[in-house]
């Protein structure tokens, strides 16, 4: 992609100043978008952190078996899905449309298993009677706070699955461009990167002992 | 630099990352599993937890390859708000021996 075309998108070139950063606009707005959710997430996990500190009988639910075996393997799997995110980029920028199509749906099949076994354990934990403003052990809030956080962070991973789905549909009839592809993929590491503060925080933090 | 980035990492980088990341994740476990204190538990946790992070964001989503300009433009702010939600701390600790507001 030419300068220009970088600076304008589509308008007449030589009308814009170039961009500041020598990327393209939705690129731009993607990077803007993940640290205002960076925030968002950095803002529940302290929201997290002050009732979890002010409340002196903070259950400590998570067996090793099956919630934390659960746990290491949801995160071999949505940092595996990130090594297939940047093989489907790397065959996007050489124009390898076949292959980037194919690795960017394993990576969504790999988001769709790593969903299932989320909501795997949220079962679980209904089972136990763990509920928003109730559970067995504790503090009430305890369930507030792991449904929110780690729903959220579902959220994103369904999100991001439909819009690899979308994106790859579009790139694969050429509505799309590889730059596409790169886009959604720093959505999808990001989705990736809270996971690495939510297993810490929220699970290894209250491991049943 | 376009948004071909002129990437200098291969797939081999990507590969030895992906396993730090994972090795990473793993020690996080082992240490979950130690008696340790509660704040020097979180102290290891969180900086793990960084590392990883700040992997990724550099050699994942290719930071390190972009313009200084926009590094400088995103992380100092993003660390800046977040240092400022530290406030709350105080009052998580008062909550705790549920002591009254000074006069």
């Amino acid at each position: 992609m030419s300068e220009a075309s970088v600076a304008v998108g589509g308008h007449a070139a030589g009308m814009m100043e170039a961009s500041p950063f020598a990327i393209p606009s939705k690129k731009l707005v993607m990077w803007l978008f993940i640290i205002s959710d960076a925030v968002t997430f950095g803002a529940m996990l302290f929201a997290y952190g002050y009732v979890r500190n002010a409340s002196p009988e903070w259950p400590h639910p998570f067996q090793f078996s099956p919630s934390i075996v659960n746990v290491m393997l949801m995160t071999f799997i949505l940092v595996t899905s990130s090594l297939t995110m940047l093989i489907a980029v790397n065959h996007a920028k050489t124009g390898n449309k076949p292959m980037a199509m194919r690795w960017t749906y394993i990576t969504v099949a790999l988001g769709l298993v790593f969903a299932a076994l989320h909501i795997r354990e949220w079962m679980g934990m209904i089972g136990q009677g763990v509920r928003p403003f109730q559970n067995p052990w504790g503090a009430s809030l305890f369930g507030a706070t792991f449904f929110s956080i780690t729903g959220l962070h579902l959220l994103h991973v369904i999100g991001g699955v439909i819009a690899l789905t979308v994106v790859a549909m579009r790139y694969g009839r050429g509505r799309y461009t590889g730059d596409d592809i790169e886009i959604w993929g720093l959505y999808w590491h990001f989705v990736d990167l809270v996971w690495m503060f939510v297993v810490p925080l929220v699970y290894l933090l209250n491991v049943a002992r | 630099m376009d948004s071909k980035a002129k990437s200098s990492t291969g797939m081999t980088t990507y590969y030895v990352i992906y396993v730090g990341i994972l090795a990473i994740a793993a020690l996080q476990v082992v240490f979950a599993y130690h008696h340790t204190e509660g704040a020097a538990m979180l102290a290891r946790m969180l900086v793990l937890a960084i590392i990883q992070a700040g992997l990724g964001v550099m050699f994942f989503m290719h930071l390190k390859d972009e313009k200084r300009g926009l590094l400088l433009a995103l992380i100092p702010a993003t660390v800046f708000v977040l240092m400022m939600m530290n406030v709350i701390w105080s009052d998580s600790f008062r909550l705790i021996h549920m002591r009254a507001f000074p006069k």
